[in-house]
C-alpha cells in the first residue's frame, strides 16, 4: 500500500537548483522533502562517485544539503503529479507526497537528432558519454569524436581528454561568427569566458572545428567511423566513440502533468520562480538552460517563496539567468542542416524502430504515434517527440500519467491513511 | 574501496569497482549490443541518464532494465540481447 | 470519385464505423465521399483496445456482433501488418460454481448462433494461462474473437474504400445535414454538397448534428505494458463483465485484459458518466489495475507505460444506431455503438450500404432503427 508523507515544500530533482531550493527553503525551518532519481544528490552535473574530484562550490552546497534537514527520496521518480499530490516510485514502492508548495527542479536532457548512422553502439550523448565516464567508464585509449553544440561541449572534451582518451575532434554546428558574437555579449560575465579557456586548455592537442557536424556514423554491429562534414567538405574520421547532441532541452514533463504553462519548451516563471500554477515553482534548467550558476540563484528564489519568505534582491540575478538562458538558446539553435540529416529509411524512433519515411510532414505527434508508433514506446516519446518538433515543426506529444514506465503495481495500489 | 563485486554477464564471471553502473560494466567488458530493437539492431546506451531507455537489459531476472541507472550488486546476473519477440 | 463530380453517398466521420461503412459502399460501385473533421481514426476508434468480440446481452447485440465477427474474419488475409490483426480467442472467467452455470448457459448461446465456444475447467484454464491467479472455477474459450489495432484498421479500410474510387476530405466540419445534403466548413469557406443519401458516423459527435440522436459519452481509461511476449495468451474478461458495461450509472470497473501482437499487456476497463473530461482518474486507474492484478500476479511487475481515456457513444438501451433516420430525407445513421464499434463496424456497414442499395438487410435490423422507443438514461 502506498505510503502517505505529508510535507511543506516537496522539490523535484536534487540537481543545482533543487540542492538551492531545498536548502533555502529547509533553513527557514519547513519540512522539506527532496525526490531525485539518482542514487545521490548533485544532479547530471554535480553526480560523481569521488566526491573530491567535486568543485569546491558543489562540495559545499552538498555539504549544506546534508545539514539541511531535508529528507531525500533517492532512486525515486515522479509517476503523476495532481494539484499538492505527487505519486513517487522508488526502492521501497510508491510514496503519495501531500505537499503545499511544490519546486521543480527537474533540469534538462539532451536534444537528440536522427541521422543515419546514429543507431549503432558506442554513439552516445554528449552528456552521456560525460555521465558514462563520471560512472567509471575507462575511456583510456579509446578514439572519441564529440560534435554537438553549446556550452557543454567545453567541459566534456575537457572530461574525456583528462581520463586519457585519444580525442580526435570537437566539433560545433554554430559557425564561427555565431559563436564569436555570443562571446562578446558576454564581456559582463568574464568568469564564464575564463572557464570556457581553462576547459580548451585541457584538451589543446584536439583540433576544435565550428559550424561542424555529424553526417552520419558507420559501423556493422557498432560505430567504426564518422563522417563529418561543415556543409561543404567532407572528413571520415574511424573512432571507437561518438559523443553528439544537438544541444540542451528542459525537462517539462513534471510541469505540464500540474497543468504549469510552457512557452519556447521551457517551464514559464515570474520573478518568485512561481510557475502558472498556484504553489507550484521552478528553478534551473527546466525553466530554460543557463547552466549551473543560473540554475542555484533560481533555486535559491524558488526555496524562498515556495516556503513563505521574500527571496528580494535574489529575484533580480535570476531574471538576469533567464536572459542567457535566452541567448544562449538562440546562439545555438540547430541549424537546419542538422534537423534535415536523416534520409527515408533513417530510424526516428529507437523505441518502435519507426524510420523517417514512415512519417508524413502534414501529420503531427498524435497521428504519427496512433498510425507509425512514433512514440508509442518505453522512453514515452522524450527522444522522438523533441526531434520531431525540431524536424517537422509538430506540436510536443500530451504527457499522461505514468510520466516514467513504473511497475504496474504501483499504479494499482491504494494509498494509507496517515497514522 | 579495494574490494571488487563480482558479476556475471552473459553467464561470464566479471568483477567491477564497487558503485560501477551496469552500463559501464557491460561497456568495460567489451560489449557494445545492450539490446536488440524490434528490426533485430543491436543498441546500447545513449543518454547516460535514464532517459533514452536504448540500455535495457535484464537483471536478475527482471527485463527492461535501465544499465545505466543501476549499480552492480555483489552476485548481480545481467543478460544482455533483450529483444521484443522473447 | 472524380473531383467535382456529385457523391451517391457522403459518409460524415472516418471513425472505424464510417471507415467501414465508406468501404461497403464503395464495393457497392456508389461514388462515396467522407468527410472528416481531423484524420482517420482519431477520435473514439484510436482508445479502443480492438477486441472483435461476440457477446450476448440481448440476441440483438450476439446477432449483430456474431454477423459483424464473420466480416471481420473474411478481411482477416487482406488487412496490413499495421492492422496487427489476430485471433487470441476470448476466455470468460468464472469466479464461482455459480458462474460455472453460466458459462455453460453462455456457451448454449454460443452455439445456437453458430459460435464456437468450449468449457473451460479449473485445470484447463491453468494450463491456458499459466500464470492466471489459481481458484478460479473455469472459463468459456471463444477462439474465434480476434484482436486488431482499431486506428490503423480504419485506416485500412478507407484505403480499400479509396481503391475503389470513394474520395476522403480530411480537415473539412460538417455543420449541418439537410434532405440529401450537407453544408461544411473547409479552411474559411463554406459550402454545401447535395448527394443521394447521407450517412452519419462521427459517434459520440453525432448529436452536434441531430439532436434527436439518443448518444452520450461514456468514458474509459486503458493502461498498456511494456512489452512481455507469452505472458498472456487469450483476452481475458471476467464474467461479470457484461454486469459492467450494462449498468448505465454510476463508475465501475471490470477485469479485461488484452494481449498484443506487440506483446503489450492491455489493461481495462472502466465506465464513466462523466462528461467530455478526458483527465485521468486515478483513482479508476488504482480500481481498475487493482483488479487485473488480482487476477494476474505477475502483472504487477510488468512495466506500465502509458494510459489514456477515450469516450464509448452510448444509448439508453445499450444497441447501436443503425438505419434511415425519418426525419430529414436521405439521412442514414450509424452510431452509438458503446464499446462495440470495433466489432460491429462490419456489420453496421453491411446493414447500412443494403438499406441505400435499397436490398433487405443480412440480418434483422429493426432492434437498431434509430427512431425507436429508447428508456430514460440517467446520467451520472
Amino acid at each position: 500500500m502506498a505510503e502517505r508523507r505529508d510535507a511543506d515544500v516537496v522539490v523535484i530533482g536534487a540537481g543545482p537548483a533543487g540542492l538551492a531550493a531545498a536548502v533555502h527553503a529547509a533553513e527557514t525551518g519547513v519540512r522539506v522533502v527532496v525526490v531525485d532519481q539518482s542514487s545521490n544528490p548533485g544532479g547530471q552535473i554535480w553526480r560523481h562517485r569521488d566526491a573530491r574530484a567535486l568543485p569546491p562550490a558543489a562540495r559545499q552546497w552538498l555539504d549544506r544539503f546534508g545539514a539541511c534537514g531535508a529528507a531525500l527520496l533517492a532512486d525515486t521518480a515522479v509517476v503523476s503529479a495532481d494539484s499538492g499530490r505527487l505519486l513517487v516510485a522508488g526502492p521501497n514502492g510508491a510514496i503519495a507526497l501531500h505537499a503545499r508548495a511544490i519546486v521543480l527542479a527537474t533540469g534538462a536532457r539532451e536534444l537528440f537528432l536522427p541521422f543515419p548512422g546514429w543507431t549503432l553502439p558506442n554513439v552516445f550523448g554528449v552528456g552521456g558519454l560525460q555521465a558514462l565516464v563520471k560512472s567509471g567508464l575507462d575511456v583510456r585509449g579509446k578514439r572519441v569524436v564529440i560534435a554537438g553544440s553549446g556550452p557543454l561541449l567545453f567541459p566534456v572534451a575537457a572530461t574525456v581528454a583528462a581520463a586519457g582518451a585519444d580525442l580526435l575532434a570537437v566539433c560545433e554546428h554554430a559557425a564561427r561568427g555565431r559563436l564569436l558574437a555570443f562571446a562578446a555579449s558576454l564581456w559582463r560575465s568574464p568568469s564564464k569566458l575564463a572557464a570556457a579557456a581553462a576547459y580548451r586548455s585541457a584538451f589543446r592537442r584536439t583540433p576544435f572545428r565550428t559550424g561542424a557536424w555529424v553526417e552520419r556514423a558507420e559501423g556493422r554491429d557498432r560505430l567504426e567511423s564518422v563522417a563529418i562534414t561543415d556543409g561543404r567538405r567532407r572528413w571520415i574520421v574511424p573512432c571507437d566513440y561518438l559523443a553528439t547532441a544537438a544541444g540542451l532541452i528542459p525537462n517539462v514533463e513534471v510541469g505540464l502533468a500540474l497543468g504549469c504553462e510552457v512557452a519556447r519548451g521551457a517551464l514559464v516563471v515570474d520573478a518568485r520562480q512561481a510557475t502558472s500554477v498556484g504553489g507550484v515553482f521552478a528553478a534551473g534548467e527546466c525553466t530554460g538552460v543557463a547552466g549551473e550558476d543560473a540554475a542555484v540563484i533560481e533555486g535559491t528564489v524558488a526555496g524562498l517563496a515556495a516556503a513563505g519568505r521574500d527571496p528580494g534582491a535574489w529575484s533580480r540575478r535570476a531574471a538576469a539567468g533567464r536572459a542567457f538562458a535566452r541567448r544562449l538558446a538562440a546562439a545555438f539553435a540547430p541549424r537546419r542542416e542538422v534537423t534535415a540529416r536523416a534520409d527515408a529509411t533513417t530510424i526516428v524512433c529507437r523505441c518502435e524502430d519507426v524510420r523517417c519515411g514512415d512519417l508524413q510532414p502534414d501529420w503531427g505527434s498524435r497521428q504519427a504515434k496512433l498510425a507509425a508508433r512514433a512514440g508509442m514506446g518505453a522512453c514515452q516519446g522524450r527522444v522522438c517527440g523533441a526531434a520531431l518538433q525540431q524536424m517537422f515543426g509538430w506540436d510536443a506529444p500530451r504527457v499522461r500519467p505514468p510520466l516514467i514506465p513504473v511497475p504496474t503495481g504501483v499504479l494499482g495500489d491504494p494509498e494509507r491513511e496517515p497514522r | 574501496m579495494s574490494d571488487t563485486v563480482a558479476i556475471t554477464i552473459d553467464g561470464r564471471a566479471h568483477a567491477v569497482a564497487p558503485g560501477t553502473s551496469v552500463a559501464v560494466a557491460l561497456l568495460a567488458s567489451g560489449a557494445s549490443r545492450f539490446r536488440t530493437s524490434l528490426q533485430g539492431e543491436p543498441r546500447g546506451p545513449v543518454c547516460g541518464m535514464g532517459i533514452c531507455f536504448e540500455c535495457r537489459l535484464t537483471i536478475d531476472g527482471r527485463p527492461h532494465q535501465r544499465a545505466c541507472l543501476v549499480a552492480c550488486t555483489p552476485g548481480m546476473t545481467i543478460e544482455t540481447g533483450e529483444s521484443a519477440h522473447g | 470519385m472524380s473531383p467535382g463530380a456529385r457523391p451517391d453517398v457522403i459518409v460524415i466521420g472516418a471513425g472505424i464505423v464510417g471507415a467501414a461503412c465508406a468501404h461497403a459502399l464503395a464495393r457497392e460501385h456508389l461514388r462515396v465521399l467522407v468527410c472528416e473533421s481531423d484524420f482517420p481514426g482519431g477520435g473514439t476508434t484510436a482508445a479502443g483496445m480492438g477486441h472483435i468480440v461476440v457477446m450476448d446481452d440481448s440476441p440483438a447485440q450476439l446477432a449483430l456482433t456474431a454477423y459483424s465477427r464473420e466480416l471481420w474474419t473474411g478481411l482477416a488475409p487482406t488487412l496490413s501488418l499495421a492492422c496487427e490483426d489476430e485471433r487470441p480467442g476470448t476466455l470468460w472467467i468464472a469466479a464461482s460454481d455459480d458462474e460455472m452455470d453460466a458459462v455453460r448457459q453462455k456457451r448454449d448461446l454460443c452455439e445456437r448462433a453458430g459460435v464456437r465456444a468450449e468449457v473451460l475447467d479449473e485445470h484447463a484454464l491453468s494450463r491456458a494461462e499459466p500464470h492466471l491467479r489459481r481458484g478460479f472455477a473455469g472459463a468459456l474459450f471463444v477462439p474465434d474473437d480476434r484482436v486488431l489495432y482499431p486506428p490503423n484498421a480504419a485506416r485500412w479500410l478507407l484505403d480499400a474504400a479509396r481503391e475503389r474510387g470513394a474520395s476522403v476530405r480530411l480537415g473539412v466540419t460538417v455543420t449541418a445535414i439537410g434532405p440529401a445534403s450537407v453544408t461544411l466548413r473547409a479552411g474559411g469557406a463554406t459550402e454545401t454538397i447535395t448527394a443521394g443519401a447521407v450517412v452519419l458516423a462521427t459517434g459520440i459527435a453525432a448529436p452536434q448534428l441531430v439532436p434527436g440522436l439518443r448518444v452520450v459519452p461514456r468514458k474509459g481509461h486503458l493502461v498498456i505494458t511494456d512489452r512481455y511476449p507469452g505472458l498472456l495468451h487469450s483476452q481475458l474478461v471476467e464474467l461479470g463483465y457484461l454486469h459492467s458495461a450494462h449498468t448505465m450509472t454510476g463508475a465501475s470497473t471490470a477485469f479485461n485484459l488484452q494481449p498484443r501482437s506487440t506483446g503489450q499487456i492491455l489493461i481495462g476497463s472502466s465506465r464513466e458518466l462523466v462528461g467530455m473530461d478526458p483527465a485521468i482518474n486515478p483513482g479508476i486507474v488504482r480500481e481498475m489495475v487493482g483488479r487485473a492484478v488480482e487476477f494476474l500476479p505477475a502483472l504487477a511487475d510488468c512495466l506500465a507505460i502509458r494510459t489514456w481515456t477515450g469516450f464509448r457513444p452510448a444509448t439508453p438501451d445499450k444497441l447501436p444506431l443503425i438505419g434511415a433516420w425519418p426525419a430529414i430525407a436521405g439521412l442514414w445513421v450509424a452510431a452509438g455503438h458503446e464499446g462495440l464499434g470495433i466489432t460491429t463496424a462490419t456489420g453496421t456497414a453491411a446493414i447500412i450500404a443494403a438499406g441505400i442499395a435499397g436490398r433487405p438487410a443480412p440480418l434483422d435490423a429493426e432492434p437498431f432503427r434509430p427512431d425507436r422507443t429508447m428508456p430514460a438514461m440517467e446520467a451520472a
